[in-house]
């Protein structure tokens, strides 16, 4: 049963990950610049070499062709060469995927720990003036652009991965609580209370496991976020990391790299939120 | 009600009411440039001082908060709602509706939405009045944050499916929508609320990130979001801090928004 | 002290013989704006590839940026045939490329070769591309060669302070340099380094080997904040191009690193789409066609404002297409634009507009709404573009001010024409007008009022067409300046662009930095890069 729900992912995940693919080029090659060059505009170059630069894209003219053809240079390793940067797309990945995956994976880590101590501490403690703090602390959080946020990382000489810790804290702090104070409201809790278990015990044993498929989810949720909080941190701090050259990528309509970035994204969703499927699936099955 | 949620929406209430007035606080208005203080400090004239081009902050924070005070809780209402019907019913229905519905919010999550905008910029006229800009820029919002939320309410309804109540609602034959709506849909409330609470300063500073592609509030109107990006500026906002203003409101309208809604929030005695 | 005095003086004179009188300082550092696209030096078209090339590229001459005079580089002398279409260049002997191999005229050919090759679409290649066919090169000795262009080319020998020569014969291709610095490392998306060229051929006037700097270090940063702190912290000793609010906060400390060099050659326009297929409606294009139209909402436009307020003062209201800087070429007999809406309105209603409830309107009562898009990210100019939006309302026009991404306003501008006023700005990177022969020609596709027109729309465009060409086929300055005098008297008269301002060249250099003399031509703080020490 498991093996086969494993298998199943499996498949959903490679073919929504070719279809993310597609539904990306789609949307670049649809939307307005695609076919502008800055370069177009230096006054020194006469009509031919104009004409040639708009000529440079003409093989992305049919989204269908494209990436088929995309697909078929992909099997034998190629993915592509990229148009803004002049450099193949998968040595750009593979040179910069390492630090944005350090940068994000101690980004979740430090977002998630801060989450589950304040969680924690808040439904144990259970003190107003407490969780008032906590409140007011994730809303100013979650009200710093996160522009500022890797701006302040740069000027206190703060890491980059912290930044994204504090861009991801605030909105899973809030579901997270939210769902733990939820799961405080069962009758079973009301039960292990008047049998007269340790608050400790309560939490850890019958609180959180009742909590867990969705803040399997959440954490599932927030590795989409981290990456998002990746592209501003990136650029602002100088990192040369996933996030910078898809912002780049973007601003410059480069479609084999915007494709790939978004393909790449789309597995490493589909990987954290199935794995959070899975793991919430087992868990129901052993609390059933 | 608690202390706290009546300070709450007493807060609210009187930020409300303030850019109301604006009008009469304000008169000069958000617009008008005094280009020989262009970037003073708070004044008797300027009372937050002005801008980059001489127009007062005191009057664009008054007159930005009636843009984001509204919209933003409108589009997070809409962003919640969406999230509900997708993601909730599709866990509380389970099975193939739950892996179609988590496959669509995966996708969603992955793809650069960015050039949606960016096409959605280009069909509409380059004359559009600010306020069916803003409109646009809101819904456009609303209909996109939706996704994160959804993925949670989905392993939530997955979770209640199965609960006991929901058992013993089908025992007594309750069934179909009014099953949902009556009995599943409020225990999502935990999930709902912090969406609801999450999106509204999210879309509010989303709404300035969106003036890159010619959407969001057009000039001269103001919003919390334009208002807060001065503060990108780091290396002169240190030495004006007057230009935390905005931020000091939006946390406090954020923080009093979570206080009213904490009545889920309360932990069972 | 005999005894000691020849071991010591035997010691000097091997430390000198092993860096061969050279005066190794140090490792400066900076930001580019943006990621280098290119190493190869015939293919750049981008900001930071042209600093690479700046810095690594051998060129057989150069201009001074300081002075604004041709000097020699590689080539020793030259000599410009009557009728502008042929040079012939005498090299350096004795040169080689950082790698070693040999320099000769024959690499010389072969760089010109692969310049012009129509294959290679060089933005640096069409600059010579006066005419069709290619060129032709004679080497008469190796360090002899004559190049032979199939058209007259205007300014014949400063166009080949662009090129920077390759090696016929190396293997590293174009890695291997002539220029004081060549490519050590690069990781992309942070950082070029670049060290001394061991073979650069020059030495100063003592005889010390040149560069006198070890090794630059080029950070990629595109946010000017980040690039401010790290000044700041001194991090890196100089900002190329510095935004005026920080060159304010820079200047009013102690130490003297923020320096304003006058106007620069940069400037911030408008202009109104005056395309005839243009998807907008036919009574404004009727306006946007009136030059009586335009000459208004120039009259309108406060450029004193704009230069006090959004560049604080660090920048003059632009006259016309040529900077007061470009001391040559610019005519001198323009005036600036005084500010008078009175004026605009009485212009505009002599043109059948008339005000009605505070709102323009035309002769069949179209109100007078027009949008001006910009590029967002820009702030100076979102700024602009807000203040012209009040300063027109003064007369009663509404403008609405739309800020894009560029690839998105480019197309517009470029393809669809689907846009009514654009405020942009144009960078110029070397003075004579026949570098901006693209913009003038009213075939010509960068014709941004009104490109790639079959035949001239209008007299004045006609007229301009044919002043350009002639001031590019005269060999005599003074012909030539008399033909693109007029040619700005017309851009004045006619304002298809409305000209606001003149930007100063503001930079920013540690005192660390020595011998640094900052100037309006690109690159402004590191133009003599070989001759900077760090204390």
């Amino acid at each position: 049963m498991l093996g086969r729900k494993i298998a199943r992912h499996g498949l959903i995940l490679v073919a929504t990950a070719l279809l993310g693919g597609f539904l990306s080029a789609a949307m670049v090659r649809l939307a307005p610049g695609f076919d502008t060059d800055e370069a177009a505009l230096d006054p020194h170059l006469n009509s031919q070499s104009i004409q040639a630069l708009r000529q440079a894209r003409t093989e992305q003219h049919n989204i269908f062709r494209f990436y088929l053809h995309s697909l078929q240079l992909a099997m034998h390793g190629d993915l592509g060469t990229s148009i803004s940067l002049k450099q193949p797309v998968s040595t750009l990945l593979q040179d910069r995927f390492p630090l944005t995956l350090r940068l994000v994976s101690l980004g979740l880590l430090m977002g998630w720990a801060a989450v589950m101590v304040l969680v924690f501490t808040t439904a144990l403690l259970r003190v107003t003036a407490y969780d008032l703090l906590a409140t007011f602390m994730t809303g100013l959080l979650i009200c710093v652009p996160a522009a500022v946020l890797a701006l302040l990382s740069v000027l206190w000489n703060i890491p980059g991965a912290l930044a994204i810790a504090l861009i991801i804290f605030p909105r899973d702090y809030r579901y997270a609580h939210n769902l733990v104070n939820k799961a405080y409201s069962l009758p079973h809790i009301v039960t292990a209370r008047a049998k007269g278990l340790s608050e400790l015990r309560i939490l850890f044993w019958h609180v959180v496991p009742s909590a867990g498929p969705q803040l399997l989810a959440l954490a599932g949720v927030s590795v989409s976020l981290a990456i998002a909080a990746a592209i501003p941190v990136e650029a602002l701090c100088g990192l040369a990391g996933i996030g910078q050259l898809a912002w780049q990528a973007a601003l410059a309509r480069d479609l084999p790299l915007l494709m790939n970035i978004t393909i790449l994204v789309t597995l490493v969703t589909l990987l954290a939120n199935s794995s959070a499927d899975v793991i919430g699936y087992v868990w129901r099955g052993q609390q059933a | 009600m608690s202390f706290w949620r009546r300070v709450a929406c007493a807060v609210l209430l009187l930020v409300l009411a303030i850019s109301l007035a604006a009008n009469w606080l304000a008169p000069a208005g958000y617009a008008k440039q005094d280009r020989e203080a262009a970037g003073a400090p708070p004044s008797h004239a300027h009372w937050l001082g002005t801008d980059e081009i001489g127009r007062d902050r005191f009057a664009r924070v008054l007159y930005g908060t009636r843009i984001s005070l509204f919209l933003a809780p409108a589009a997070a209402l809409i962003s919640t709602l969406l999230a509900a019907l997708v993601g909730g019913l599709a866990g509380y229905l389970g099975g193939t509706w739950a892996r179609a519905a988590m496959t669509v919010i995966d996708l969603f999550l992955s793809l650069p939405w960015l050039f949606l905008l960016i096409t959605v910029r280009a069909l509409l006229p380059l004359n559009v009045s600010p306020a069916f800009s803003v409109l646009v820029t809101f819904l456009i919002l609303g209909l996109l944050g939706w996704t994160a939320a959804a993925r949670v309410l989905c392993a939530t309804g997955s979770s209640l499916r199965n609960a006991d109540f929901v058992w013993q609602a089908r025992a007594s034959g309750i069934r179909g929508t009014r099953l949902f709506w009556i009995h599943v849909l409020p225990n999502m409330k935990p999930v709902l609320y912090a969406q609801f609470w999450i999106s509204i300063p999210a879309f509010i500073l989303s709404e300035a990130n969106l003036g890159i592609l010619g959407l969001g509030v057009a000039e001269p109107l103001p919003s919390w979001g334009s208002l807060l990006k001065e503060l990108e500026g780091l290396v002169s906002v240190g030495e004006e801090p007057w230009k935390f203003v905005p931020l000091v409101l939006l946390v406090v309208v954020v923080t009093s928004f979570q206080l009213v809604l904490s009545k889920q929030d309360e932990v069972a005695a | 002290m005999m005894r000691f005095g020849k071991p010591i003086a035997v010691a000097a004179f091997c430390l000198a013989a092993l860096t061969g009188g050279a005066l190794a300082q140090g490792q400066l550092r900076f930001c580019l704006r943006s990621e280098p696209k290119t190493f190869d030096p015939l293919k750049v078209e981008d900001d930071a590839s042209m600093a690479i090339r700046y810095l690594t590229g051998g060129v057989l001459v150069r201009l001074n940026r300081q002075t604004q005079a041709v000097e020699p580089g590689l080539a020793t002398s030259w000599k410009i045939s009557k009728d502008s279409r042929q040079i012939t260049f005498k090299l350096h002997s004795g040169v080689s490329f950082s790698d070693g191999t040999p320099f000769s005229a024959e690499d010389v050919a072969y760089t010109v070769q692969q310049l012009m090759d129509p294959a290679l679409h060089s933005a640096t290649g069409d600059t010579f591309r006066s005419g069709t066919g290619k060129p032709e090169t004679k080497i008469t000795s190796p360090t002899e060669i004559s190049i032979t262009f199939p058209a007259p080319v205007a300014g014949l020998d400063r166009q080949f302070d662009q090129v920077a020569i390759l090696s016929a014969h190396s293997p590293k291709k174009e890695m291997a340099v002539l220029g004081p610095f060549m490519v050590a490392d690069y990781k992309p998306g942070a950082a070029v380094l670049l060290k001394r060229n061991p073979n650069y051929w020059k030495t100063d006037e003592q005889g010390r080997k040149l560069p006198y700097l070890d090794s630059i270090q080029l950070d990629i940063q595109p946010n000017r904040d980040v690039e401010m702190l790290r000044f700041k912290r001194n991090e890196i000793d100089l900002i190329n191009t510095l935004d005026s609010e920080y060159f304010d906060k820079l200047a009013s400390g102690s130490q003297n690193v923020a320096h304003d060099a006058g106007p620069s050659l940069d400037s911030e326009q408008m202009w109104f789409n005056e395309v005839a297929k243009a998807p907008i409606p036919e009574y404004k294009k009727k306006w946007f066609r009136s030059a009586t139209f335009r000459r208004a909402i120039s009259q309108a436009i406060n450029r004193n404002d704009l230069t006090r307020v959004v560049f604080r003062g660090h920048a003059q209201p632009a006259v016309g297409p040529v900077s007061p800087a470009n001391k040559f070429w610019f005519n001198s007999k323009l005036k600036p634009e005084v500010c008078s809406p009175d004026a605009a309105l009485k212009a505009l209603q002599k043109e059948g507009f008339h005000l009605e409830n505070g709102t323009l309107k035309d002769m069949q009562g179209n109100e007078v709404v027009f949008s001006i898009i910009t590029n967002s990210g820009n702030k100076y100019r979102e700024h602009m573009a807000t203040m012209i939006q009040e300063d027109l309302q003064k007369i009663g026009i509404h403008v609405n001010v739309v800020t894009l991404d560029f690839p998105s306003l480019l197309e517009r501008m470029t393809q669809t024409s689907d846009y009514e006023a654009i405020l942009l700005g144009l960078t110029n990177t070397g003075l004579d007008p026949n570098e901006v022969m693209n913009v003038w020609l009213s075939s010509s596709e960068n014709h941004q009022w009104n490109p790639s027109e079959k035949t001239p729309e209008t007299p004045w465009e006609a007229e301009v067409d044919n002043l350009m060409r002639a001031q590019a086929s005269a060999a005599d300055p003074k012909k030539r300046k008399e033909s693109f005098d007029r040619v700005q008297e017309i851009a004045v008269e006619q304002a298809p662009f409305i000209y606001l301002v003149n930007r100063n060249a503001l930079s920013a250099i540690s005192a660390n930095v020595q011998n640094a003399s900052p100037v309006i031509l690109v690159p402004q703080t590191y133009w003599n890069a070989e001759r900077l020490l760090l204390k």
